[in-house]
């Protein structure tokens, strides 16, 4: 009776390997049930680890400009546009086999990612598979450097730590201590560029700190910055370390004003933090209430509109505010959408072309590339947060 | 540095080996009676960060502080029962692998169930109170690990040395037969084991969350394999060494970023390891035959 109850359980679990398999080689490229034909876009973000919040506000925008445009006529066929999404989850090895596997999915055109340091160490995946790729926020330059196939929609670092130096100089701000994160090519290569731009400003750098990632205690590192008491901090770093740094910070009696760079504009580092938040800056690419063009404003209302209709969309948003990272997501995305039309093909080379050239209105801004595929941006927002709000604070345009 | 920059410092030392100290003495005990490594330590005081997140939401704090003990109680207590009281007779490197196995299973047991993101560890309004004394500042949670936690090891103490159920537990580290044949109850001793190191690590995971405020699936290990080196540094077995490393590492660990080395803070605590490994493998505690337990 029990050798009979073994080989039944032996043999459903055979089945049930069987039926797994069945199902699991993907579709032959380009020929689904329906006859309709299909271009796809690899989706490159991070929704687990230390940036899973921020990729998956990124994965929002993407999603959003699908629903917008899910289809895309070449040369007089109407193709459907699948988004293929893979999670890299905010981690550097993880993201070359999962950019690998896109590749291997046979995308035409992938958008990616939020954090830096993922998207350079998938860059030479997709260059070497000859698909273009845009990021939507990745801001350090050796994203798209020396990469023939990266764009990138958003503003560089070089460019953001010059903003914030000058803000924090406009400020009144004469000695700065920067925090980075050791190994985060965002963190160290922001806080590096601050410092410079600071320092050219006539300001003083009074201490230099560098934790390690996943960190959670800041004690240490932050006694020593109390030490050498700063007018302001410069601390660029992930969603999940902000709130930890805030409130350690203040918890040790550091009164300086705390600033940071565009991953800080999320409600999460408000929630965490409460009302040791208050007064944090930070520079971003996108500002919801600034609605000096039309494609802006559409774009916000159809966006809430769009995460009220899915509870887990809002949960995960963090309310009904629209993140910058989910504004370039939806200007990526669209970006990639015209070039596919400009190229008038699903061949990646021929979309890496169109995209060389092309001028698109996004939603943060016209975009152009240059010869390093950056796009051509020169303003920054400067948000603080008061009354458990990102308030905008003003603009900063540096050549 | 100044001085008062140096009692800062101190101070987050000493308040991070004490939670250190909490969870490195389950370690230590567990050794001492199973010659077991519990892998599965680090990843008990995890959850225990977990438990206060969800019992917060419908308790207050005073009720969420027994309900997180007695359930990492619990599951510390179910462990031990189902993955390694089976392999009581088995080799022990078999017992160390259901170890590892059962560390593996909560961390992605815990991913599956509240995702990889990192959780907001609650405010247990108390505890969060800033208390400035000079140029020191710092909130209460600080200045209470350490003392708590010398309150604790000093009861700790006092039950093994000084009660009935301390002595039996003494005879077991000793000598596991010939206490079964004296009449002690082998498996009462063994839960009572698991029941004091998982109450230990659930009061360390208040403590040390309160301090740093968020939890990832992930939260434990780090942490772990610190007091696990702090037990062997201590001398593996002994509930004094255990203490002693784990305010060693925590304050060695803070001076060093300190100093300005905060790349090689971790790399230090392992260092140490090895070195203690290589020249003093019983720890510095180790030889004290009679606080093993």
């Amino acid at each position: 009776m029990k050798k009979l109850s073994i080989l039944l359980v032996v043999f459903t679990l055979i089945i049930a390997l069987v039926a797994g398999c069945a199902q699991a080689p993907s579709k032959p490229a380009e020929t689904p049930a329906d006859g309709d034909k299909v271009i796809r876009i690899g989706i490159f973000e991070p929704v687990t680890g230390e940036n899973g919040g921020g990729g998956f506000q990124e994965v929002l925008g993407i999603r959003y400009g699908h629903e917008k445009f899910p289809t895309i006529d070449i040369n007089g066929e109407t193709y459907t546009i699948e988004l293929v999404e893979v999670d890299n989850k905010s981690d550097k090895t993880e993201a070359v086999t999962v950019a690998a596997n896109l590749v291997s999915r046979q995308v035409s055109v992938v958008i990616g990612s939020y954090g830096s340091g993922v998207s350079i160490a998938a860059g030479p995946t997709f260059e070497e598979a000859q698909i273009p790729a845009i990021a939507p926020s990745a801001t350090n330059p050796q994203v798209t450097e020396g990469n023939e196939f990266y764009f990138r929609v958003c503003f560089l670092d070089p460019f953001q730590g010059k903003v914030m130096a000058t803000y924090a100089i406009e400020n009144g701000a004469k000695k700065a201590a920067v925090i980075t994160q050791l190994g985060d090519d965002y963190s160290s290569g922001l806080g590096n560029f601050f410092l410079q731009a600071f320092v050219d400003l006539g300001g003083e750098i009074v201490s230099e700190q560098q934790f390690q990632t996943n960190q959670t205690d800041f004690k240490a590192i932050l006694t020593n910055i109390k030490a050498e008491e700063p007018d302001v901090i410069f601390a660029p770093s992930s969603i999940a370390t902000a709130p930890l740094l805030i409130k350690q910070a203040r918890e040790l009696g550091i009164t300086a004003q705390i600033m940071a760079g565009d991953t800080w504009e999320n409600q999460a580092i408000i929630e965490n933090a409460g009302e040791d938040a208050e007064g944090v800056a930070l520079s971003t690419f996108f500002d919801e209430n600034d609605t000096s063009t039309p494609l802006a404003g559409e774009f916000v209302t159809g966006f809430k509109e769009f995460i009220k209709g899915n509870s887990e969309y809002l949960n995960k948003n963090g309310g009904e505010g629209v993140a910058a990272v989910s504004a370039l997501g939806y200007d990526a995305y669209i970006t990639a959408y015209e070039a596919i039309k400009a190229a008038q093909s699903v061949d990646s080379v021929a979309i890496r072309d169109a995209l060389k050239t092309l001028e698109v209105e996004g939603v943060t801004g016209a975009i152009s590339f240059d010869e390093n595929g950056d796009a051509k941006k020169n303003m920054a927002y400067i948000k603080v947060i008061e009354g458990g709000q990102f308030k905008f604070d003003k603009t900063v345009i540096t050549e | 540095m100044s001085f008062v920059t140096f009692v800062q410092h101190c101070l987050t030392g000493v308040s991070l080996g004490g939670a250190y100290a909490l969870i490195a003495i389950g370690y230590s005990m567990v050794y001492g009676i199973l010659l077991l490594i519990n892998f599965a330590h680090a990843d008990i005081f995890m959850m225990a960060g977990y438990f206060m997140i969800f019992s917060i939401s419908s308790f207050p704090w005073q009720i969420s502080i027994p309900i997180v003990i007695l359930g990492t109680v619990l599951l510390g207590v179910l462990i031990e029962k189902m993955a390694y009281m089976p392999l009581r007779s088995a080799p022990r490197m078999s017992i160390m692998i259901s170890a590892i196995g059962v560390s593996y299973l909560l961390q992605n047991l815990a991913t599956y169930l509240f995702s990889a993101l990192p959780q907001a560890y609650p405010t247990i309004p108390p505890l969060k109170q800033q208390i400035r004394i000079g140029g020191v500042s710092a909130s209460l949670v600080t200045f209470l690990t350490p003392v708590l936690t010398v309150i604790l090891v000093f009861l700790l103490i006092f039950l093994l040395r000084k009660t009935k159920i301390g002595m039996a537990m003494r005879a077991v580290s000793k000598d596991y037969d010939t206490s079964k044949l004296m009449g002690i109850k082998i498996n009462n001793i063994i839960s009572l084991t698991f029941v004091i190191g998982s109450t230990l690590a659930a009061i360390g995971s208040i403590l040390y969350f309160t301090d740093r405020m968020s939890v990832t699936p992930f939260s434990g290990v780090l942490p772990g394999l610190k007091c696990f080196v702090a037990a062997v540094l201590g001398g593996i077995g002994s509930v004094p060494g255990a203490v002693i490393g784990g305010f060693l590492i925590g304050l060695s660990e803070t001076f060093l970023v300190a100093l300005g080395y905060s790349t090689y803070s971790d790399a230090f605590t392992f260092l140490l390891l090895i070195l203690i490994l290589l020249f003093r493998p019983t720890g510095l505690m180790g030889e004290n035959l009679q606080d093993k337990v």
